[in-house]
């Protein structure tokens, strides 16, 4: 059985490099993954969604209701496709909301919606991502505090994750990148 | 005797995969234009510095698939990339090639895009392949896909005729461990290792003449056809011997088999139990007989595949069982599939499957997030001017970023349709016609629609986004811009391409100067015939690498009279804050809204 990630966000905010990460991850342990990526026309702003199965073998979508984890950049995004988690599934959300421009629609409260469509409240972490990268030194690495989180939950090692940061970001972005992801992996959940 | 084998793998895409099968196979030669979700192979062929090969963007897919007709003519393993609708334009030369047939090894890659992620429609290439009679292989995975393509080149020399790959985007898009090396160690002894590698040495092409062969007319195409003909049943034999059709048992106890292909083979394989007799079919044309030994031991057939029920007409021919399917409504005849249907189409046939998932709903009412035009989009600007001085016009539109636009776009059909359809439109409507139509566009197939309209007296005024690239695919590089893949090239002159095709009115504008495309579209409002403007600024993707100074904008609260106005323009730079607007880190510093503000509230501040 496959480990299936699905990390979701909005188009630009780099969810593509997240599930790099992890799929270099899984080629560094010698094991089997297949992930599908969101290109074209939604990565101008839209709502994406990146599947990754660790161990997988077969398709590379995530179905609804098979989750083992949400790793999600909006919070919105994340109330859009948590249908897709399983019943004992972990979410792990920034709070830092992107609003969809011009919509009739209202932002919802995302918070609520998220916690009370998980059984445990230990099933839902919700962070300010934004806020621990800017002390890693760069917001823009609020992807990978997000995986920092997830570090501790994920069937990968460490050791693997931090060699693949330091293979797929570009090397001036290295230092503030590992540290974004050691502050992700050392932070406090209440 | 110890026998050790490697495998060396790598994080691949589905399209990096197939570049990898192409290099690995020695290929030389490759051509294709940009198009979700195929412009990845042709990218990753272009940098990768593994072996020499000749690649072009060409200027369409027609253009495309013929300059790699002339390299495989000369004995070139070649490849021609585009996508599914691409093979439209192309679908000249295509129905015809296998006529003709190839000397190197030729493989045509056409990706199909069910559940249309980024195109216009869910065409299926399949039937295409049926109707030019070239063999048609249909990957399952990213692994899959790469192992065909280096059969394909195989297969193609072996019959002299062109082989179609066809994934679809969830085999280009998705990324998987992909073998790029494997070798045995043979007695752990260096000198009887076998690699597998990419070839070093270069073919050198040459046209040998044959005009039985390479000249159509109809005295050779009769006598070609008849030779295509008895080639097929060849190829399906070859077919047979490869291992993408695969039967995986042939229970006779049960009463109902499951046929499928392609990625949904992936999903039904993930479902049902190992008690389910189950052929998954990978290569075309199908071996019918085969198919029907098959299928005559069970009372139905369930046939589980994406876009068209090719896959079930076909199990029709070979079966007097029921099939169940599309045309059953069992299947779904649109979009793409997934566990979660596949799922549902399993238990209402009796099925159970072997995994089971949380029922779940999405939560409704959630504010929709589309993509739309980045911030600082050079696009933006031009045409929210044009549906302001155009107030009642017809704004015919073509295929890019801009159809994101929420200004000026009525139509979009297919490429260079808009200053086509626009021009049909300025004969029967009196009202204003402005078609826009990017520079990539242009290129493809706006230019004889240039000349029809101007030969017939269209009454149009056409704006060229000259934007400087290939934006929505990726980036790539026009024939306008004075780049080529393979570096610099000569640069050719909108301007002068529209003159040459008759126009008399051309004009250049900036769109971030307001002022003066206002004034420039306000005197093309008032002429007649066929105008054109062309507006000219780099997309903020290709600026932002050029280090131009970023300048910074700030919204002044107080002289802020919140009308709205910017807010209009719809930049997500702009957002709203409390009850105020904001200009936030998106900002590129174009500076448009600051000329658009009437209260001179945005304003410079870097
Ligand atoms: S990629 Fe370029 S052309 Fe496309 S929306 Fe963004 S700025 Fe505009
Ligand atoms: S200057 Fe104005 S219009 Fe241009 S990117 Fe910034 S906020 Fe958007």
């Amino acid at each position: 059985m496959s480990f299936d990630l699905l990390i979701v966000g909005v188009g630009g905010q780099g969810t593509i490099l997240a599930s790099r990460i992890i799929g270099e991850a899984c080629i560094i342990e010698k094991r089997h993954v297949i992930s599908a990526e969101t290109h074209g026309m939604a990565q101008r702003g839209g709502s994406v969604e990146n599947h990754v199965r660790i161990d997988g073998t077969m398709g590379p979508l995530i179905p609804i209701g098979g989750a083992d984890m949400i790793l999600s950049l909006e919070p919105l995004e994340t109330v859009r496709y948590i249908h897709y988690l399983k019943n004992d599934g972990l979410v792990i959300s920034n709070n830092v909301r992107i609003v969809p421009q011009k919509s009739r629609v209202l932002y919802p409260p995302v918070e609520k919606i998220i916690r009370s469509k998980v059984s445990k409240p230990e099933q839902a972490v919700i962070c300010n991502a934004n806020a621990i990268a800017r002390k890693a030194g760069n917001e823009l690495s609020s992807n990978i505090v997000l995986i920092g989180i997830a570090s501790r939950y994920l069937p990968l090692k460490e050791e693997s994750l931090i060699e693949c940061i330091k293979r797929v970001v570009p090397s001036k972005a290295t230092d503030v990148n590992l540290k974004a992801f050691d502050l992700g992996r050392r932070w406090k959940i209440s | 005797m110890k026998k050790e084998e490697i495998i060396i793998k790598k994080f691949l895409m589905g399209n990096e995969a197939i570049a990898q099968g192409c290099l690995e196979a020695g290929i030389d030669f490759a051509t294709g234009y940009p198009g979700t979700p195929s412009s990845e192979i042709i990218t990753s062929l272009s940098i990768s510095n593994e072996r020499n090969v000749y690649v072009e963007w060409s200027v369409n897919e027609k253009v495309a698939l013929e300059n790699a007709i002339g390299a495989a003519w000369c004995g070139l393993r070649s490849i021609c990339v585009m996508k599914h609708v691409g093979l439209n334009v192309a679908a000249d030369p295509f129905m015809s090639l296998a006529y003709t047939g190839v000397k190197g090894g030729f493989v045509i890659i056409v990706t199909d895009d069910p559940f249309p992620h980024s195109s216009q429609n869910e065409q299926d290439s399949r039937r295409y392949a049926h109707a030019a009679k070239i063999p048609c292989l249909d990957p399952a995975t990213p692994q899959e896909a790469k192992d065909m393509v280096k059969y394909a080149f195989e297969l193609s020399e072996k019959y002299e005729i062109p082989v179609m790959l066809r994934p679809t985007t969830r085999i280009c898009h998705a990324r998987s461990d992909i073998e790029v090396e494997k070798f045995q160690i043979e007695d752990l002894k260096p000198t009887n290792q076998r690699f597998v590698k990419i070839p070093k040495e270069k073919r050198v092409g040459r046209f040998f003449k044959d005009r039985d062969r390479w000249v159509l007319v109809p005295s050779n195409a009769k006598i070609l056809h008849r030779e295509l003909q008895i080639k097929q049943k060849k190829i399906i034999e070859d077919l047979n011997g490869t291992p993408f059709n695969k039967r995986v048992k042939n229970i006779k106890e049960t009463k109902i088999a499951v046929v499928s292909g392609g990625v949904a083979s992936c999903y039904v394989k993930e479902l049902i139990p190992n008690d389910i007799p189950f052929f998954k079919i990978g290569t075309y044309p199908v071996d019918i007989d085969r198919l029907g030994e098959f299928t005559k031991n069970y009372e139905k057939i369930l046939v589980i595949e994406e876009l068209d029920p090719i896959l079930e007409e076909i199990v029709k021919m070979s079966t007097c069982s029921t099939v169940l399917g599309k045309y059953t409504g069992d299947v779904p005849f649109y979009g793409e599939l997934n566990q979660n249907i596949v799922y549902d189409i399993l238990i209402k046939n009796g099925i159970t499957p072997v995994v089971k998932y949380d029922l779940k709903k999405p939560v409704e009412g959630l504010p929709a997030r589309p993509p739309i035009l980045c911030a600082g989009c050079p696009h933006r600007s031009i045409l929210y001017l044009i549906e302001k001085i155009f107030k009642n016009g017809i704004y015919t539109s073509d295929i890019g970023c801009y159809t994101l636009s929420p200004f000026s776009v009525d139509t979009c059909l297919c490429m260079g349709a808009s200053i086509t359809i626009g021009s049909g439109i300025s004969h029967c409507d009196k009202r204003d016609v402005v078609a826009t139509i990017g520079d990539s566009t242009f290129m493809h197939t706006g230019i004889p629609g240039l000349i029809n309209a101007v030969y017939n007296n269209a009454n149009i005024l056409i704006v060229i986004l000259d934007n400087r690239t290939t934006a929505m695919t990726g980036h790539q590089p026009t024939a306008g811009t004075g780049q080529n893949i393979q570096g610099e090239s000569k640069e050719l002159s909108l301007e002068k391409i529209c003159q040459a095709c008759g126009a008399d009115f051309v004009e250049t504008v900036d769109p971030f100067d307001i002022n003066l495309s206002k004034k420039i579209l306000e005197r093309a409002k008032k002429e007649k015939g066929v105008r054109v403007i062309i507006a000219r600024h780099p997309c903020y993707m290709i600026e932002r690498k050029q280090n131009v100074e970023k300048a910074y904008y700030e919204i002044d609260v107080k002289r802020c009279t919140k009308c709205g106005d910017c807010l209009d323009y719809g930049c997500p730079a702009i957002e709203l804050y409390d009850i105020k607007p904001i200009i936030n880190d998106l900002c590129t510093g174009c500076g448009v809204c600051s000329d658009l503000c009437r209260n001179g509230a945005i304003r410079r501040i870097k």
